[in-house]
């Protein structure tokens, strides 16, 4: 009894004593710190985007750095819970982050009201608030390259164009199998807003996280005949919800997805039985042929640097991590331009560099996203960027693209957002941006 | 011979009944205040603050919450979590909706809403015990859970259903900083030790003790069972919305529903199990070991496999995490079941009769 | 009406799948008097290992799928052995005589032992378990009813190895020698001790069994779902079948979890839409929860009895 007692009372001391102090990070290298989540429910599609994500940096360190600033980086464990996604956001504010991306909408909110005091602006490609693509209001968020009414619009485009118009429209039904959280509750807003306005009857089927459990779910499906079903899922949810629609029988060419229940783990395991599965892509979808995915092969992965699985590489979302690396990597460079070419940029300063990030075409090119993405150009007002997408479906190997490059409809976005933003600023009791404000 | 207590008499039945009879112990709460009040907010750096400060603070007093419907009255719930949940969610629609509202009533109400909610899902105690009770309160968690997700009234018609409040201030004192928050919550710690401490005390403690131990001999000597156990939920229940309006208001800022899920309802379980049931000391001390434990593996994973030459992963710290988490819970259970707060009153025993054995 | 029926045989498949997994609590309650809260990362732990063997053997190009799957199941088996021994040896043991939190404390604390071992060992990924299962649906009675009713063949058949594992069980408990022991040590450690039977090899076999049970549970919901961490998550839906059908009956296992299944299923669809949605988890604990105001005890569980 008397060992056991003594070691527990050591143990403790040297928790109080060594939970460490982070280290200050070097002050010539650029700090980036990633939150992502290889463990739990979200894990196997949480694990390639951090893969993909780290790979870029890994790359853009081969290359010498940004402008020979070298970059580090580290990864934090968040099990895409929000406390813990907060918690590795405190403990790695110290060492000075140039930007932080949760890859988590419900993270994205609580951060959202820490980074403007912590000056740390807060980078979202693909998920977040919708309504921080107004950057007169969100002067810290970037939703670059699409947001979540960004992916509703396009998937409503789509399923107009396929029955023939937006007028067809009118009498159908579209059922939205959503995650139920901040994140499955995103695109109800703008697809409530198109069923007001084409006619058509939206039914809401939210599905409790992590969404292991459907089959009530996909019954009332198969009762309630939807013509459409629109799938937002993350994680386990979307290959239970594929196997559930298979096994009562709804039509997989009737379903779409948003970006991030279109990826390979999600049909893996259904293969055949997911032929037909349509899912939105945010730029780019699965780009095996791609020359950033042939440089990042030759020289990360056949180094044996790789993070991950060398099949990875070129698959949906190791590729959206390289995507969102790469746009947080151009905002420090833009940052440079003004800031100083060479030198460590600060968050504010990123902050500026994501406001006027200006990706033309011949620079995607060249950094290798030839034919992978469309320019992106930010602006004070505009912290998107860019909204284009297409689709893709899975014809049971492959994800293969079935549609051209459409863009989401700004009549419709650009009030809605403009509405939430303001409702937003209403209850923060900010102010928007002027033009004067837009230049720092 | 370091504790002792020769010479130490009381001349008035107010000295011999109070809480710290003895001098030594005085002495040692006094520095233990002096070094949380005073000393802490000098030398803390911000990480600190934000990420075991705060968190144990509040922690604490959600533990002594727990603690005294488990520990205290022998009643299992592992709808903790629920009782935060709507402690936070009172709070903050008293916060928001009411034009003004200052932010101690509003934690306040947030806790007696709490308390309603505690004393309806406290009512199966009546007629079902021990685990059957225990997994009768997952339908109190289970329900919250959906309850704020779905009911848009709650979350003021969000959209996303993510709340967030800002703007706290306390007597005209604003509660921005790290060091303002912290010492708030300490304070309202210190008021809810307090009280609990005399409560567990006192008749009504004495009451929820036989109801743990026996509770149909306590029935037989006249003790009412619906009163002594739905008293317990019922104070259970408002420190632990406290609590949570507080996890809330002050640590989280913005929260979902799903940050106080069924996971927060195990830790405090745990929490109150490794720190000791039965004992106001064992919330504090349970609270400081689950909280510091996942920091403390965080950076000691990697530095050890540091020194060994490993490189390791983010997922391998997180399993190890785990692993050593359940595994520690488990030796500790071995090692001693009733918790740190044995361990500590078995230390200062010792240090009474030291040098001699026993 | 035809829906109602779908919904209904719905229903009663997802409650037999839920008394699978309620198997293991009852079986290790019974025998040990111990609430093991982590059943469900055994049937995780069960079935990532059972699609992990299957997934090695098959890369190393073992034979048909039949035999992979079946020297994989067999491995597993081994395997949860293995984990019930240590658990008996290094827990249980030194746990004996606590009372009953401390004991559910040490399961939950096996629990996240057992979830971090798993993913470690095994990865987190979605892993694939392929038993051959058949994955279209069946419609039924298109003549009687309209748009036919919705056979799930991959439940249905699930139904049927749970049935067949309860009569395996029952015959086992009933008719063999360890299995009067089992029952014997349920009813009275201390007589069944004193009659010389060995009270940790008594321990070892139930969790055995129990493990057992994990496995063919987690092949099922494992074929159904993948392999993946929230399959743990399975027990929490399991639990108001084991209250409700009673802590120490098997029958009550399965009558509770048929119960329970159409209850969940039949209020999500029917009393959903009215309330949004989403009640199917906090209504089964609310039905257990009622059915235990009226038998505390549980519907077939052992009647409480207090000695002052």
């Amino acid at each position: 009894m008397k060992k056991p007692v003594l070691l527990l009372s050591a143990l403790l001391s040297a928790v109080m004593l060594s939970s460490v102090s982070p280290v200050l990070a070097q002050s010539k290298e650029q700090f980036i710190p990633v939150l992502s989540y290889r463990t739990g429910p979200y894990a196997p599609n949480g694990t390639p985007w951090a893969n993909g994500f780290v790979d870029y940096l890994k790359l853009m360190n081969l290359k010498g750095g940004i402008n020979n600033v070298k970059i580090t980086y580290e990864e934090c464990e968040t099990g895409y819970d929000t406390a813990r996604s907060v918690e590795c956001y405190e403990r790695l504010k110290s060492k000075k982050p140039s930007f932080v991306q949760t890859l988590s909408t419900g993270a994205t909110f609580a951060i959202t009201e820490k980074a403007p005091g912590d000056k740390i602006p807060v980078l979202t490609v693909g998920y977040g608030r919708s309504e921080s693509a107004d950057g007169a209001v969100f002067k810290w968020n970037f939703p670059i390259a699409g947001t979540y009414w960004v992916a509703a619009d396009t998937i409503m485009q789509a399923i107009a164009k396929k029955e023939g118009g937006w007028d067809k429209l009118k009498g159908k039904k579209v059922a939205l199998v959503y995650h139920d959280s901040p994140f499955g509750k995103e695109p109800i807003p703008l697809i409530q807003e198109r069923a007001r306005i084409h006619g058509f009857e939206l039914q809401l089927l939210p599905v409790t996280p992590p969404g292991v459990e459907q089959k009530a779910t996909w019954l009332q499906v198969r009762q309630a005949k939807p013509d459409y079903v629109v799938l937002w899922g993350w994680g386990v949810m979307n290959s239970t919800a594929i196997k559930e629609a298979q096994a009562t029988g709804y039509a997989r060419e009737k379903m779409y997805g948003v970006w991030w229940a279109g990826a390979e783990q999600d049909v893996k395991d259904v293969a055949d039985g997911a032929k037909g599965y349509n899912a939105v892509t945010i730029q780019h979808g699965a780009e095996p042929n791609a020359d950033i995915v042939k440089t990042l092969l030759a020289q990360i992965h056949a180094k044996g640097q790789g993070t991950g699985p060398k099949e990875e590489v070129g698959q949906v979302l190791y590729l959206r991590g390289v995507m969102s690396a790469m746009i947080g990597v151009e905002g420090i460079r833009s940052a440079q331009e003004r800031f100083g070419k060479g030198k460590v940029m600060t968050g504010e300063q990123v902050r500026w560099g994501l406001e006027n990030l200006n990706l033309t075409q011949p620079k995607l090119d060249a950094l290798g996203f030839k034919g992978v993405m469309r320019p992106i150009s930010t602006s004070c007002m505009d912290h998107m960027g860019a909204a284009w997408t297409r689709i893709h479906t899975w014809d049971g190997k492959n994800w293969v693209f079935t549609s051209d490059w459409m863009q989401a409809d700004e009549q419709i976005l650009k009030p809605l957002v403009k509405a939430t933003a303001d409702k937003y600023a209403a209850e923060k009791k900010l102010t928007r941006r002027t033009g004067q404000d837009c230049q720092s | 011979m370091f504790y002792r207590e020769n010479g130490q008499l009381k001349t008035s039945y107010q000295a011999d009944q109070q809480i710290f009879p003895i001098a030594q112990d005085r002495w040692f709460i006094l520095a233990m205040l002096l070094l949380a009040f005073v000393v802490a907010p000098l030398l803390a750096t911000d990480y600190w603050f934000s990420a075991i400060l705060i968190p144990f603070v509040i922690m604490a007093m959600a533990a002594i919450g727990v603690n005294i419907l488990v520990g205290y009255c022998g009643q299992i719930s592992l709808g903790s979590g629920a009782f935060m949940a709507v402690g936070a969610y009172g709070a903050y629609n008293f916060f928001a909706r009411v034009p003004d509202m200052p932010l101690i009533p509003a934690l306040i109400l947030g806790g007696l809403c709490a308390t309603v909610f505690g004393v309806l899902f406290g009512l199966p105690s009546l007629r079902v015990r021990g685990l059957y009770l225990a997994v009768a309160t997952l339908a109190a968690q289970f329900f919250a859970d959906w309850m704020f997700l779905r009911i848009k009234w709650f979350t003021l018609d969000t959209p996303s259903g993510s709340v967030s409040v800002s703007n706290l201030q306390v007597f005209g004192l604003p509660i921005e900083s790290d060091v303002s928050k912290y010492l708030f919550c300490l304070t309202l710690l210190c008021l809810v030790a307090l009280l609990a401490k005399n409560l567990v005390r006192g008749a009504i403690g004495r009451e929820w003790m036989a109801i743990r131990d026996m509770d149909v001999a306590a029935a037989v000597i006249g003790i009412r069972p619906m009163y002594a156990k739905l008293s317990a939920f019922a104070v259970s229940s408002f420190i632990i919305g406290v609590a949570g309006a507080l996890w809330a208001f002050i640590y989280m800022g913005s929260w979902e529903p799903s940050a106080f899920s069924v996971n927060e309802s195990f830790r405090l379980l745990f929490m109150v199990i490794i720190g000791g049931l039965g004992s106001i000391m064992g919330g504090f001390l349970g609270a400081a070991f689950i909280i510091l434990l996942p920091i403390f593996l965080n950076q000691a994973l990697p530095f050890i496999a540091g020194m060994v030459g490993i490189e390791i992963s983010t997922t391998v710290v997180s399993h190890t995490e785990l692993m050593i988490f359940g595994g520690l819970i488990v030796w500790f259970l071995i090692v001693e079941p009733h918790g740190l707060a044995k361990l500590w009153s078995i230390g200062k025993q010792k240090m009474r009769v030291w040098p001699f054995p026993y | 009406m035809g829906f109602f029926l779908e919904t209904l045989l719905g229903g009663l498949m997802a409650g037999m799948l839920y008394s699978l997994v309620a198997l293991g609590f009852v079986l290790i309650f019974k025998a040990s008097g111990v609430f093991n809260f982590a059943q469900g990362a055994m049937v995780l732990f069960a079935a990532l290992a059972m699609a992990r063997f299957a997934q090695w053997l098959n890369t190393a190009g073992l034979g048909p799928a039949w035999l992979v799957n079946l020297m994989a199941f067999a491995l597993a088996a081994v395997v949860m052995f293995a984990v019930a021994w240590l658990i008996e040896r290094l827990v249980l043991r030194n746990l004996v005589n606590q009372e009953g939190t401390t004991l559910l404390m040490a399961t939950l604390g096996i629990t996240y032992f057992l979830e971090g071992l798993g993913q470690s060992i095994f990865g987190s990924d979605i892993y694939k378990i392929d038993i051959g299962m058949p994955k279209e649906p069946v419609i039924a009675f298109q003549d009687v009813f309209e748009g036919g009713i919705l056979i799930n063949l991959e439940d249905l058949i699930a139904a049927l190895i749970a049935a067949c594992l309860v009569v395996a069980l029952s015959v086992f408990f009933q008719k063999t020698g360890t299995g009067r022991a089992l029952r014997a040590v349920a009813d009275d450690h201390q007589a069944a001790q004193s009659i010389g039977i060995p009270l940790n090899r008594i321990w070892v076999i139930v969790w055995c069994v129990a493990g057992l049970v994990a496995l063919v549970a987690g092949m099922i919901w494992g074929s159904k779902l993948g392999v993946q961490f929230s399959l743990a998550t399975v027990a929490l839906r399991a639990l108001p079948v084991v209250i409700l059908g009673g802590l120490t009956s098997v029958p009550g296992a399965i009558i509770g979890g048929l119960i329970i299944g159409v209850g969940e299923k039949l209020s999500e669809v029917y009393l959903g839409p009215f309330v949004g949605g989403g009640i199917e988890i906090w209504f089964a604990y609310v039905l257990a929860l009622v059915f235990l105001l009226f038998r505390p005890q549980g519907l077939f569980g052992e009647k409480i009895i207090d000695r002052v």
